[in-house]
């Protein structure tokens, strides 16, 4: 495992293009396009205002540059670094910006969600769509791009839009029987709408491409709901996490649950293996204290971890959150499915620092990974089953079906590892800090012990 | 002679016997009244005298007479008192005899009355008895209620206290979203003021320098009712696909979970079939299998023809047919398992036998190996043991001590020497690198002062004051060639000797030429302003005779030089 020099980066913008072959990170107002393999400068980007987000096109031509407080897009060329567009939404404010899936519209969210424009980049037209929903996740490309779905709200009741990406047409209209709509996503073959309801009430809904309701799933009544809701790639399985501390999984053939993982503050009587970090602070001798060593090393604050394993039963250590606070700090709130939807690996809110991996074939627990500080960011790997998660401290953390690894991230002055990213073919990993990023290169043909 | 035998017999009987047998006897003797005439007769006058007198004496009666000799004159009187004695005696006895049964009468129906009331309460206690294990039994099943009460109670407590939970849980998320609405409404509320008061609107504008075209290349097309439909079929399109995969992949896994059930259809009744070879047949088993047989022939033949078509009735004789088969081979199984325990017993040596000889066998293999194997873990602990106490001499213990670690050693003495060779490279190539970065610089410098003077040279040529101007120009620019010649060759060089910890950083280490008007954004904020001062100096310098401050000028580019080594500290 190779690690590159540490660069600088400002608000945890650093996207790879689509293709993989650029890296792109803001520092500050500036937008720094580099080449994936070399990490060489290619392009330069002034824009006019620190850069709230940024978005990659999907053909990685186009660099989309948002600054919400002044209401400004940029859009950058990669090819023609001479030419520009900048989109001034004017006094009607900008709340959050992203690309159609064909990279030549852009869609504008208007400050308190009044409406949604979309601008054409080949014709310079604009179109309007009304009434958009603010909620967690109101829109939703679906996989192939064809496909855009948009929560609405208009006279107290929920509503959702299908639209064609091609001419952005209204293909279908139809209100939802969800009392506040929260969320909807595509399922990875694009035939399915699955749309969840907020915490007060749990109630899954699936609705097909054309608009008929295919099934309702709802596990209890009265506690707190649906947290968070996830595909698996093969669009078999539809998780579903919840308030309950547990994840209920349903099959994509009559949309009935076929399992159920909970989360138990003491496991035992399994075959899972559970991995503890475990720290160890590396002794240091007097001599070893000049001050060349203070000043160039920070080894002597640096801790060394490992992996042991624990012979069950282990008690996981639980944080019970405040009863009398709304969005309470309990349930799954973290699902995701690897690649080949082999596994799949959750956290619950109130054992913050455990990452759980479940088994889709043997619908058993695979894996428990217990690290000393709350788990800031988990990521499979998009070609193999590879999990990567960090926990804000400088180490860099590994399982696979083989083991589990801790890997520190080397540098001068201590980088910490807040959140990170894999290169879409799996090879390396982008560590991304505070005002720094960093990247890992994996071996290929060394196995993970 | 009968009646002397009866006396005698009486007599005998009346001598020995207490007083009671002879109220008893006498009692027959009261009834009998035959005895009367025949105890005394003219014969035996005396002997009855005697004994009458006898008994009367034995009564406690005052004899009758005197026995005197030969007299056979009975004293009547007392006789007749005697008599009267004996009446009285015997009315007493039967007065006594009376009062006895009546007793006896009174204490039999004592007896008796305690009886009934003894049964009666017997009675009695079993009834309450009945009861009292009736009351018991109730007080247990109130105790069990109350108690099944108790958890109920403790239940819905509970799961009050749940619902006020998920109540209060509710309630504490609503008051949060209102309260977020609240704030995003006064927000829109301040937006709306603000827009209202603020005079110009921004509008909305976008501005490209081209438009680009569509990703595919392809032109875009206006909506009408053809694209709107077309976009219809699509994504009927889509939906179909998905529902003719999905359809497939069913297909294909119930023809190979069919295959599966057939399969095991068949090994159950080759399983079966076989069985009943070896156990004694039963009739209607026959016949089942008979019927079976036939019908499993149709089931194959129709389900190979149907594969493609999964009727129902196929589907489910299939099933049943599964079924029925493992009912009978679990039946048979469980016949099998008691026949085993029934042979266990007793009888059934022979498979026993044999079990335990494989058995046995197994074990005395296995023990050999283990035996094997310690003999071998011993022998190696014997070879390693005479390894480490050999004595060896000291070269070879030299030699051997660390040999394990010879090898790495080696490797990492080489991989040291190459990365030493590597860092002297590196070494090598930085200088070089510095050195050639120093010779860039000056070059710049050399290329920017002339540069420079070339400007100044255009830029004081169409000026008024040509001539005036020329010769100081010449003057000065002597002046700052000597000054440069002299700073040059002397200081830069010295400088850049003295400082070797900046080479690090050679562009900024360059004793700036004064008149550096290039600035490029890399450069820090601090030397532009270094640039004006040196700027000024040298104008004021230009401005003089320029003779008279050769020193001046060269106290400048001294200042200059200490200015640039400002300038490097504070880089």
């Amino acid at each position: 495992m190779n690690f590159s020099e540490v660069f600088k980066q400002s608000n945890q913008l650093c996207k790879v293009s689509p293709d993989g072959k650029y890296l792109a990170t803001c520092v500050q107002y500036r937008l720094v396009v580099r080449d994936m393999s070399t990490l060489q400068i290619l392009q330069l980007y002034t824009c006019l205002d620190q850069i709230s987000h940024m978005e990659w096109s999907s053909d990685s031509l186009y660099i989309l540059c948002a600054m919400y407080k002044r209401g400004l897009i940029q859009v950058w060329s990669l090819e023609q670094p001479d030419w520009h567009c900048k989109i001034d939404e004017g006094s009607i404010g900008l709340v959050s910006s992203r690309w159609s899936p064909d990279g030549r519209h852009i869609l504008n969210t208007t400050e308190f969600h009044l409406r949604i424009t979309v601008w054409s980049l080949c014709t310079k037209a604009v179109s309007y769509i009304k009434y958009p929903k603010a909620c967690q996740k109101g829109l939703d490309f679906s996989r192939d791009g064809c496909y855009m779905a948009l929560a609405e709200r208009r006279d107290c009741k929920d509503y959702i839009s299908v639209f064609v990406c091609d001419d952005w047409h209204l293909l279908r209209h139809f209100e939802t029987e969800t009392q506040d709509l929260a969320g909807l996503e595509w399922s990875p073959n694009g035939c399915v709408l699955a749309v969840w309801d907020s915490c007060l009430e749990y109630k899954v809904l699936l609705y097909s491409l054309d608009g008929r309701l295919l099934s309702t799933f709802s596990a209890y009544e009265w506690s707190l709901g649906v947290k968070s809701v996830t595909w698996s790639p093969s669009s078999q399985f539809l998780a579903i996490g919840s308030y309950d501390e547990k994840v209920r999984i349903l099959n994509h053939i009559t949309w009935k649950k076929i399992a159920q993982f909970e989360h138990l503050g003491t496991i035992n009587n399994t075959k899972a293996v559970v991995y503890k970090e475990v720290e160890r602070k590396t002794a240091v001798c007097s001599d070893d204290l000049s001050l060349h060593n203070i000043t160039i090393g920070s080894t002597l604050f640096n801790t060394q971890s490992k992996y042991e394993i624990c012979p069950l039963p282990v008690q996981i250590p639980v944080v019970k959150p405040d009863p009398d606070r709304a969005n309470p700090k309990i349930g799954v709130s973290f699902m995701a499915f690897s690649s080949d939807s082999h596994y799949l690996a959750t956290r619950n809110d109130n054992m913050a620092s455990v990452v759980w991996v479940w088994d889709m074939q043997k619908m058993s627990l695979e894996a428990v990974l217990e690290q000393t500080s709350t788990v800031r960011c988990v990521q499979w790997d998009p070609r193999r089953p590879r999990l990567a998660l960090c926990t804000a401290n400088s180490k860099l953390y590994l399982w696979s079906p083989a083991g589990c690894v801790s890997v520190q991230v080397p540098s001068e002055g201590g980088f910490q590892v807040l959140s990170l990213n894999w290169h879409c073919s799996g090879d390396s990993l982008i560590l991304l800090g505070k005002e720094q990023l960093c990247l890992c290169y994996m071996d290929t043909d060394q196995e993970d012990k | 002679m009968p009646e002397s035998s009866l006396v005698k017999d009486i007599h005998s009987n009346e001598c020995g016997a207490a007083p009671s047998r002879q109220y008893s006897q006498s009692l027959p003797l009261h009834r009998s009244s035959y005895l009367l005439g025949t105890f005394c007769t003219e014969q035996n006058v005396q002997e009855c005298l005697s004994h009458i007198s006898q008994e009367v004496s034995s009564l406690g009666l005052p004899p009758a007479w005197k026995d005197s000799a030969g007299s056979s004159q009975l004293n009547v009187v007392a006789v007749l008192n005697c008599m009267y004695d004996l009446i009285q005696l015997h009315r007493k006895g039967l007065r006594t005899l009376e009062n006895m049964e009546v007793e006896q009468l009174k204490l039999s129906s004592n007896v008796d009355y305690l009886q009934f009331t003894s049964t009666r309460l017997k009675e009695q206690l079993e009834i309450s008895k009945r009861e009292n294990t009736g009351l018991l039994e109730r007080e247990r099943q109130l105790q069990m209620k109350v108690k099944s009460l108790q958890n109920c109670l403790k239940n819905e407590k509970e799961e009050v206290q749940k619902l006020q939970n998920v109540i209060a849980s509710r309630a504490s998320q609503y008051n949060h979203e209102m309260k977020r609405k609240e704030r995003e409404f006064n927000k829109l509320k301040e937006r709306l003021n603000q827009l209202l008061i603020d005079k110009k609107e921004k509008k909305q504008a976008i501005d490209v320098l081209n438009s680009i075209g569509r990703a595919d290349g392809k032109r875009s097309l206006w909506k009408t009712e053809k694209t709107e439909a077309k976009h219809e079929g699509e994504m009927y399109k889509t939906i179909l696909s998905d529902y003719d995969t999905r359809q497939r992949e069913l297909m294909l896994e119930n023809a190979e979970l069919r295959k599966v059930l057939q399969h095991m259809k068949k090994d159950i009744v080759s399983i079966l079939g076989s069985k009943k070879l070896t156990t004694k047949g039963e009739k209607p088993d026959d016949g089942c299998l008979q019927a079976d047989s036939e019908e499993e022939d149709e089931v194959f033949n129709s389900s190979m023809e149907s594969v493609e078509l999964s009727c129902v009735h196929v589907r489910e004789k299939l099933t049943n047919s599964i079924r029925l088969q493992w009912r009978r081979l679990k039946s048979h199984v469980e016949r099998l398992d008691s026949q085993a325990s029934v042979a266990q017993m007793g009888e059934n040596e022979n498979s026993d036998a044999v079990t335990r000889e494989t058995d046995k066998e197994e074990m005395d293999r296995l023990k050999l190996e283990i035996q094997q194997c310690k003999n071998f873990i011993q022998t190696q602990q014997q070879l390693l043991q005479q390894q480490l106490s050999s004595p060896c001499d000291e070269e070879t213990a030299s030699l051997l001590s660390n040999c394990y670690m010879l090898q790495e050693k080696d490797r990492l003495r080489d991989e040291w020497k190459t990365l030493e060779e590597q860092r002297k490279i590196f070494e090598r190539e930085r200088r070089n690198f510095t050195e050639a970065a120093i010779r860039l610089s000056c070059e710049r410098k050399t290329f920017e002062e002339d540069r420079a003077m070339w400007l100044k040279h255009q830029f004081l040529k169409f000026s008024p004051f040509e001539e005036s101007k020329k010769f100081q120009m010449s003057k000065s620019k002597s002046a700052f060639l000597i000054s440069e010649s002299q700073v040059g060759s002397g200081s830069t060089t010295d400088m850049l000797i003295r400082r070797p910890s900046d080479t690090t950083s050679p562009t900024h280490c360059v004793p700036l030429a004064t008149t550096d008007l290039h600035c490029t954004p890399s450069t820090s904020s601090t030397k532009p302003k270094r640039n004006t001062e040196h700027e000024e100096g040298l104008m004021l310098c230009n401005g003089n005779s320029c003779n008279g401050h050769a020193p001046l000028q060269w106290n400048k580019s001294e200042d200059h030089s200490s200015h640039t080594q400002e300038i490097n500290s504070s880089l």
